[in-house]
């Protein structure tokens, strides 16, 4: 097992290093190259001059790679053209936001993708899957940010029931630890916060889930209904073991494997859903960050969020592994 | 059998929580209930975050909506109007050649630190203002540039003489400001936010002039960030960059009327649509500069849609750098002729709103009906650009997005409508769309890269010179041309200073500046500012100089 | 007990569809089991009739959508946007534009942005691929390890940063960063299908028979290899349009304000839900039928070339 896990991590020092690559030659495809795109506006030939210099881009291309690597490697990605602080102290500022809203729409995805699965698997042809699956294609079809504006149009604007935007009445003057608003509420006692911060999570975390939902209901009914057909749930149900132990013990168990895959796939996926459902949203998370970032060309805090999604991605990518060999010892093998 | 239990005791323990949940929500609840009147929180959605609080590094709405509820300027404009009242100042009086201003000083006054306001208090800042050193500091005091054209010693983008003399503090509650020439805009400039007072000594602690640059950002001392120090009925309380929020307190020592809300938030909601729903939904109070495309919506849910005078101007700008063919005069005469001015008002602007043949609001000394007229005709544009020469033109259009403005409630679309109208005088139109944060002031102001473009204007106070000055007082990269002519006639028009004498060379300049085309006056509009309908004293002004002391919930 | 089943990522969800490229029966086979499928009816019907309006809406369209009218301009008010008139089914657009005209029409500039950037996808990614399969080695060693990297980033993240590098949008730039996120799909996709091919009988044939290599992937490898390409293709397209669309919703679009494309249609009239939710509600459910029926004849595409449906 430790070799496997050990062999994984040495295999995500390559891909790391290429996506550092690809970064690094991102900023140097920029229309006036890194030092024009770092200045913003008001770049002046004599400014581009002065920059090149302290970016050390009249050195050999590979001196200047590893000097960005170091600066990386140290969590200096200078500061933002659109605020002038430091990038990696906004990034830390809007992180919680994410991580909360991304949890709560993989919980939502997850509370009612599988289940839904389930029963479409179960009653397979039927009514109830066919309209599943068509739920799920259509679903995939709305673009998210179209869900968010709509779902904002509805529920917030003509029925008034949930807030349209940002994370918490302001005049409610909670107490924040973690930046996690739900958590903070609890941890202070001050139960009316947290109730504020879940209300106003669930409208973007229903826009940001429904991408992950979607494939978390296709994905678990494929997987039943393929468990359905193996011989070791026949050979349950010769043996004559009643309905609800088939299923419990055998079939979800089962089934659930490569779901629980697929949701650790899905979370990588999310800060890309994140730019959209928190712009829409006015969430201070770093999605919206990213989209400000964007209007702006604000390149140092974008490559700094660009590695920083990557980054994610790959760790998540190596953590969906290593479970799924935890799980499933077979598959150390491979 | 302990599974059982165990289940029972969570089960217990889960009710216990959510009573737990219950009793104290609804205690929340209460304590919020009866905080009624003095102690009510007044929230307010704004567009962009302030850049500093910092009165003189700022030139821009989103900054100065809160300093100017924490700090006094020596005079100030009359709430609505564009009148003088006294503020810190009770009296002021210039010198018959208007090179000296005496003012007589409000008498118990404390900064929100504790020290005394005075007349040395007043003579630290205009000295700090003159004295400042530094590019970056220097560069970010536009409107002090403005009034007071140079510094003790210039370093930045400033390279006039410096207008400020010196200031004397006669005694307590005198002070002399001498000037080097007479200035048409003062005194009405002396109510600039930029020009509030800050505390001397919070200055000092707060290494209030440590203004850095790096690369294309700014970095803003404590005293910027964390202390602003005035004598406003509020004071500085917080700005949350995790939640976007200011939020500010009563001043509960202010000199005059104590504010009528205990707490002054402003909510930071970038997004046009999400401010209208945010009041829809209770969370603010109110937000400036609805889109006219709500205003039905607003009013029909019951919320007070608060309309301000027209004291702007938009305009569509001609850089005659790049293109030559902009160097006719035709040509620009038929880019006038070509635009439907009348109907952009009635399409996309607000009720109110009228088109415009100069770049003066109708109620500004110097806007005059001799002007020179080029009212809606496509048929003489398409002969004046075939008289030039210039059928063929192709033109960059650079239009703003992701903004509201005062004088431009939607930019896109106005851009769109002068875009159809350019074309259908066979002008070719490359419309280049940038967000107004992202580089759109700077690609067209700093370096020019237009042909054509959208921008406008809310006067700062009361005077022709705000205005045409400010446009085409000298030569702009915003406009590419070099007119001595105009230039010195706007200078000759600001250097007056009985009123009379400036309206005539004021309605002389606008005659000039009609003829010659530098840029094609639009419309006047009445901007909007909406608040709840339980919220009540907010007077909208026509400078956007909105005070929110006298606003209260009820 | 089964075999361990391989974790599906993008990549094995690729390689997937890669191996179920066949010969003519094949595909024929596969249309006729499609043509018993409401799924893939639906599909195409949705598909078929989009294509057709996107091809001849300039002749469909009762006005020009390019210029504005008087008739509608005259009661244009900012908050209130004319409904249908005589000579305009649905009314103005907040511009004074002849909206059912536009409708019509963006369903031809969606159908141009959605084919260029899966076109372009398509023909990089198949020199790439084809490179990679056809040579094999360290070329294709490096080539896939690339792709991969590529794969590995969340596509609409790509996307933005690749549009995000251009001063100022144009159409262009939203074909270009889509076509860029489809590069690697598409590589890997033929690779794997050529390299199923390489290993067939009719291949090993040909090449017992001496017949040169190039005319073997040109004449037997890549012909073969084109049902995956097509079938994925079509599942592009449906991601392509709502990819453009958020591009053009996050302010990377086109600038020209009178273009007629969904996306920029739908991200432009947003401040106009009040007065006429019309403008929004439309393209959308423009854009989101369209991509149903691209994502439907894919599926059920890509079921019927699946050789375990074969029985």
């Amino acid at each position: 097992m430790l070799r496997f896990i050990i062999r994984r991590l040495l295999q995500v020092i390559p891909t790391l290093l290429v996506l550092s690559i690809l970064v690094f030659a991102w900023l140097r495809l920029l229309p006036g190259g890194p030092a024009g795109a770092l200045l913003g506006d008001k770049a002046t030939p004599a400014k581009i001059a002065d920059m090149n210099r302290i970016l050390g881009l009249d050195q050999p291309i590979f001196v200047q790679y590893f000097k960005f690597l170091g600066r990386v490697l140290t969590g200096d990605f200078g500061s933002s053209l659109a605020s002038g602080d430091s990038v990696l102290a906004e990034i830390g500022r809007r992180f919680p936001a994410t991580i909360e809203l991304s949890v709560c729409a993989l919980v939502l995805a997850v509370a009612f993708g599988i289940p839904l699965g389930y029963l479409a698997a179960r009653y397979h042809g039927r009514f109830l899957d066919n309209a599943t699956v068509m739920t799920t294609l259509v679903g995939v079809a709305v673009p998210v940010f179209f869900l968010g504006v709509l779902l904002k149009y509805v529920f917030a604007q003509k029925l008034g029931i949930l807030p349209p935007s940002g994370r918490q009445d302001v005049t409610i003057d909670a107490t924040h630890l973690t930046g996690f608003f739900v958590l903070d509420g609890v941890l202070t006692g001050e139960f009316d916060a947290s109730w504020d911060a879940i209300k106003h999570l669930i409208l973007p975390a229903i826009a940001l889930g429904s991408i992950p939902f979607a494939v978390i209901v296709r994905i678990t009914r494929a997987s039943v209904l393929d468990v359905q057909q193996e011989d070791f749930v026949r050979t349950a149900e010769s043996k004559g073991l009643t309905t609800t132990v088939i299923r419990q013990r055998h079939i979800l168990r089962n089934a659930l494997l490569p779901v629980s895959t697929t949701i650790g796939l899905q979370t990588g996926l999310l800060l890309a859903g994140a730019v959209l459902t928190e712009t829409v949203f006015n969430w201070q998370g770093l999605g919206s960050l990213m989209s400000e970032g964007i209007a702006r060309r604000d390149y140092p805090r974008l490559q700094a969020l660009l590695l920083l999604a990557a980054l994610v991605y790959v760790i998540v990518n190596l953590l969906v592994d290593i479970s799924y060999a935890i799980i499933d010892p077979r598959m150390r093998v491979r | 059998m302990l599974p059982k239990r165990v289940a029972r005791l969570r089960r217990v323990a889960l009710i216990g929580l959510a009573g737990a949940l219950t009793v104290s929500m609804a205690a929340c609840g209460s304590k919020r209930g009866s905080g009624e009147g003095v102690n009510d929180t007044l929230v307010f959605g704004a567009a962009g975050a302030p850049k500093n609080f910092d009165p003189i590094f700022n030139d821009d709405g989103e900054s100065f909506r809160p300093i100017r509820q924490m700090y006094d300027t020596l005079v100030r404009y009359k709430a609505g109007t564009t009148e003088l009242e006294p503020d810190l100042a009770t009296a002021w009086t210039p010198s018959p050649d208007g090179k000296s201003w005496t003012f007589t000083l409000r008498q118990g006054v404390k900064f929100h630190d504790g020290t005394p306001f005075n007349a040395a208090a007043v003579c630290f800042n205009f000295d700090r203002w003159y004295n400042m050193k530094g590019a970056a500091a220097q560069s970010q005091m536009i409107y002090y540039g403005d009034v007071f054209e140079g510094f003790a010693k210039n370093e930045g983008d400033a390279t006039g003489s410096p207008v400020y003399k010196s200031c004397e503090a006669k005694d307590d509650t005198t002070a002399v400001i001498n000037l080097n020439k007479a200035k048409g805009a003062l005194p009405d400039a002396f109510g600039l936010t930029s020009l509030s007072i800050s505390s001397p000594d919070a200055l000092k602690k707060y290494d209030a002039d440590n203004v850095t640059q790096s690369g294309d950002s700014f970095s803003y001392p404590a005293y910027a960030t964390e202390h602003p120090t005035g004598t406003g009925p509020f004071k500085f309380d917080s700005f949350d960059k995790t939640n976007n929020t200011v939020t500010l307190v009563r001043n509960d020592d202010y000199w005059g009327d104590k504010a009528k809300v205990g707490k002054l938030i402003f909510k930071i909601i970038p997004d046009e649509n999400a401010r209208k729903q945010e009041l829809a939904a209770g969370t603010i109070d109110g937000y400036d500069f609805p889109s006219p495309a709500d205003y039905n919506s607003l009013k029909q849910a019951g919320d007070q849609v608060l309309i301000r005078p027209a004291f702007n101007i938009l305009y569509l700008a001609i850089n005659q750098k790049n293109n030559p063919k902009l160097t006719d005069v035709r040509v620009r005469q038929a880019i006038e002729y070509a635009i439907n001015k009348q109907q952009l008002a009635k399409n996309k602007l607000p009720e109110g709103a009228y088109a415009q043949d100069q770049f003066l609001p109708n109620n500004v000394a110097g806007h005059t009906n001799s002007v020179a007229k080029f009212d809606y005709d496509p048929g003489k544009a398409k002969q004046l650009l075939a008289d030039a020469g210039a059928t063929d033109l192709t033109l960059n259009f650079y239009v703003p997005t992701e903004v509201t403005r005062p004088y431009m409630p939607s930019p896109v679309d106005i851009g769109a409508a002068i875009t159809d109208d350019l074309k259908a005088v066979g002008i070719k139109v490359n419309v280049v769309q940038e967000p107004w944060n992202g580089g759109y002031k700077d690609d067209v102001q700093k370096t020019g890269k237009q042909d054509l473009h959208l921008l406008g204007w809310t006067g700062d106070y009361a005077d022709a010179g705000n205005f045409i000055g400010t446009f085409f007082g000298r030569q702009k990269s915003e406009f590419g041309f070099n007119n001595p002519q105009i230039f010195s006639a706007l200078s000759t028009a600001d250097a007056q200073v009985t009123p009379d004498a400036k309206k005539s060379a004021y309605e002389q300049a606008s005659v000039l500046i009609s003829q010659y085309v530098p840029a094609v006056p639009l419309t006047s509009s009445p901007p909007a500012i909406v608040v709840a309908k339980n919220v009540h004293g907010l007077v909208p002004s026509p400078l956007t100089d909105e005070r929110f002391a006298t606003v209260s919930k009820g | 007990m089964t075999a361990p089943k391989p974790l599906k990522r993008k990549a094995g969800r690729i390689d997937d569809l890669a191996s179920s490229s066949g010969g003519t029966s094949l595909a024929a086979d596969a249309f006729k089991r499609m043509s018993r499928s409401p799924v893939a009816i639906t599909g195409a019907v949705i598909t078929v009739l989009f294509v057709l309006l996107a091809i001849f809406s300039p002749f469909l369209a009762p006005k020009n959508p390019y210029i504005p009218y008087d008739e509608l301009r005259a009661t244009l008010r900012p908050d209130s946007i004319p409904g249908p008139m005589p000579g305009f089914v649905l009314g103005s657009d907040q511009n004074g534009y002849d909206f059912f005209s536009r409708l019509l029409v963006g369903s031809q500039q969606t159908l141009i942005v959605g084919v260029c950037a899966t076109l372009i996808g398509v023909a990089v990614g198949m020199v790439i691929g084809g490179l990679s399969g056809a040579t094999g080695g360290w070329v294709d060693t490096l080539l896939m390890r690339f792709t991969d990297i590529l794969l590995a980033i969340p596509s609409l993240l790509l996307a933005i940063s690749i549009a995000a590098l251009f001063a100022h949008g144009t159409q262009w730039t939203v074909i270009v960063a889509v076509a860029v996120v489809n590069v690697p799909i598409f590589a890997r996709l033929l690779r794997g299908a050529m390299l199923a091919q390489r290993s067939s009988d009719h291949v090993l044939a040909a090449t017992a028979l001496g017949v040169r290599r190039r005319t073997i992937v040109f004449r037997h490898m890549l012909p073969n290899s084109m049902g995956p390409v097509i079938v994925q293709a079509t599942l592009t397209l449906a991601t392509a349009i709502i990819d453009a669309a958020a591009l053009s919703f996050l302010g990377l679009g086109d600038s020209d304000p009178s273009r007629a494309e969904w996306g920029l249609m739908l991200g432009k009239s947003q401040s106009y839900l009040d007065v006429k939710p019309e403008l929004a509600f439309y393209p959308a459910i423009a854009i989101i039928l369209v991509a149903l029926g691209f994502t439907l004849l894919g599926e059920s595409l890509r079921e019927a070339l699946d050789p375990k449906n074969r029985r």
